[in-house]
């Protein structure tokens, strides 16, 4: 069984105008100890896929379907069930690590927050596990007395990376860990995450809108579109979905020169979430739409080596 | 046991030793330490007897002299020790009715300002109608209707001073919970009471130890326009001494003496306050002492 399996889920948010279907009908599944990226533009409702897993959203989102955390319903948990399950079972590490830490706090006390509102562990026996956490993400003991704005911000990171960790959960959401981060310290945060979720077995969601990041750490790639998974497969093969194309196309390759001054990357705007356009959403935008792309949606389909791809053209190719 | 008190004493010598080097604050606070020693330990040298008009021993409004070195009052008391027999109300009431106000307004404002919706809703109506109450006519009513004692006086300021507490408090608290240290203690498990408690209130308390001061501050001008308009707890303090320096025209007898020390007592004992006040919100807000 796997750990995290979503069915059909769908996140719509009630606003004044109407509702804003966000996540739009998404199932994925995430064996333990696997790492699983999701990647899609802003806007395409990865951020909330995320939230929703602990039911982190604002109350105007209405959430349906299925998510089932280790063989229970997430959606179903009581209240009191909920509390136990966030961060002991699913822990965050949030994006933006310079507002994710209260700055009146000290670094220790807030790494230990999660085992005291568990009770996990006694103050004194907190502070031990503290210190370890501490050396896990290579930082100094003595770090513990530092309040958040002493730190750099990859240093921050790591302390957001220690508190995930804190209560040994089984699996851990990051949600553009290494966003503002220059990339050498992106690259020392990923490589910690790598190493980490490596040596405890964690299985890892990990959001972001940098395909070169997730290709790097994750096994399996989603790609979301307006909501929607358009594509799913292994980190390391080509993608087949025009949108994925699209996006992997988007990034320059530094140091070659037929790249440059290539046109890359997608005109316009994703859709708008409360006009989506008929059939297949992405077709406005995509450079190989036929006629009816207008009108059929397709579903994940088959599309080779333990890929699927929403796309009209996979299938014809497949065939 | 032993390691948290290490711990707290610490936590307490760093405190004293960034507290030091703000010199308004030591002034504010060398004052207000002298004020409140002078308070407790008035019962050990004089009592009571000194406010009592008919054992007063000196000449009527007599200037300052050798015998009464602040002069006396209309019925021959000793301005020097009333004001120091005084000065145990004045700061009694400023104490507690400041304290009264700030809890009330705290718990409220941080109610407000976590539970939005219709609880924020109800919270912050009852706020608003208190705060277009007339506050210094409300406790004029309040103490004349429940009586004069202390213990009305006191409950008079604070019942009428809460809503600008409660507003502060609740906006300070709706941006600490915009704030993404918020949701990440949600997403770790925390509940209400832990997340206003460990999140929220030390972030608002700076702001609220500040205003805290002021309003101990404000509460000893209050109780002093309350006595000075004739509502008093029937004790000796700064203003019903003011009160009486008005009564028996102390300023065309040129008793001076008789307004200006009390009114000299409030003025210093309220700077003291917001000095105080002041350096303590540089000290406690960890990102204001970097920067000094």
């Amino acid at each position: 069984m796997s750990l995290l399996e979503l069915d059909d889920l769908s996140v719509t948010y009630r606003i004044a105008s109407g509702d804003v279907p966000a996540v739009r009908g998404v199932s994925l599944s995430l064996e333990a100890g696997e790492a699983l990226g999701v990647v899609g533009e802003s806007g395409s409702g990865k951020s909330t896929l995320a939230m929703a897993l602990l039911r982190l959203l604002p109350k105007d989102a209405r959430t349906s379907g299925r998510i089932m955390l280790g063989g229970e319903d997430v959606l179903a948990m009581k209240w009191g069930r909920l509390r136990a399950v966030r961060w002991a079972e699913a822990s965050i590490v949030f994006q933006g690590a310079q507002h994710g830490l209260n700055p009146v706090q000290r670094i220790g006390d807030q790494i230990a927050e999660p085992l005291l509102v568990h009770k996990i562990a006694t103050a004194e026996k907190a502070r031990e596990r503290v210190a370890s956490l501490l050396a896990q993400v290579g930082l100094p003991a003595w770090r513990a007395r530092s309040y958040p704005h002493e730190l750099s911000g990859g240093q921050r990171q790591r302390v957001m990376i220690a508190m995930a960790l804190a209560c040994e959960p089984q699996l851990i959401i990051a949600d553009e860990p290494t966003t503002a981060l220059d990339l050498m310290v992106q690259a020392q945060v990923l490589t910690l995450i790598k190493e980490l979720i490596a040596s405890h077995g964690i299985s890892l969601l990990m959001i972001s809108h940098d395909l070169s990041v997730l290709a790097d750490t994750c096994d399996r790639l989603a790609v979301m579109y307006a909501g929607r998974v358009v594509e799913t497969g292994p980190s390391g093969g080509s993608f087949q979905h025009p949108y994925s194309q699209a996006l992997a196309a988007a990034f320059p390759t530094v140091g070659d020169p037929a790249s440059r001054l290539a046109p890359r990357g997608l005109g316009g705007d994703p859709p708008d979430p409360q006009r989506l356009p008929s059939g297949c959403v992405f077709h406005p935008r995509c450079p190989v739409a036929l006629d009816t792309c207008s009108t059929v949606e397709v579903s994940l389909r088959p599309a080779g080596d333990r890929r699927t791809a929403a796309c009209v053209l996979v299938l014809e190719e497949s065939c | 046991m032993s390691i948290t008190w290490t711990r707290r004493r610490i936590a307490f010598r760093r405190f004293w030793a960034s507290f030091r080097t703000q010199r308004a604050g030591v002034i504010g606070l060398a004052i207000l330490l002298l004020a409140v020693l002078l308070a407790v330990i008035a019962p050990l040298f004089i009592d009571e007897g000194v406010t009592n008009v008919v054992s007063g021993t000196g000449e009527k409004l007599a200037p300052p002299s050798w015998d009464d070195p602040l002069g006396t009052d209309e019925s021959g008391r000793s301005v020097l020790l009333m004001i120091w027999w005084g000065s145990r109300t004045s700061l009694l009431i400023g104490f507690l009715a400041a304290l009264l106000s700030m809890v009330i307004g705290t718990v409220l404002g941080i109610a407000a300002g976590h539970f939005r919706g219709w609880i924020g809703a109800i919270v912050m109506r009852i706020t608003d109608w208190f705060l277009v109450l007339p506050s210094l006519v409300t406790a004029l009513v309040l103490a004349a209707i429940l009586g004069g004692s202390t213990v009305t006086i006191i409950a008079a300021i604070g019942v009428t001073s809460w809503p600008s507490t409660a507003r502060l408090i609740r906006a300070q608290t709706l941006a600490v919970e915009a704030r993404p240290y918020i949701e990440r203690s949600q997403a770790l498990g925390g509940g209400h009471w832990h997340i206003t408690t460990r999140h929220v209130l030390p972030n608002v308390a700076p702001l609220l130890l500040a205003s805290t001061t002021l309003e101990v501050a404000s509460a000893i001008v209050t109780e002093s326009t309350l006595a000075f308009l004739g509502v008093s707890a029937n004790k000796t303090s700064w203003g019903t001494m003011l009160r009486g320096s008005y009564d028996w025209g102390a300023a065309t007898s040129g008793a001076w003496w008789y307004i200006l020390v009390p009114g000299l007592c409030i003025v210093i004992v309220v700077m003291a306050f917001t000095l105080c006040g002041r350096a303590l919100e540089t000290v406690l807000n960890p990102r204001l002492r970097r920067a000094s």
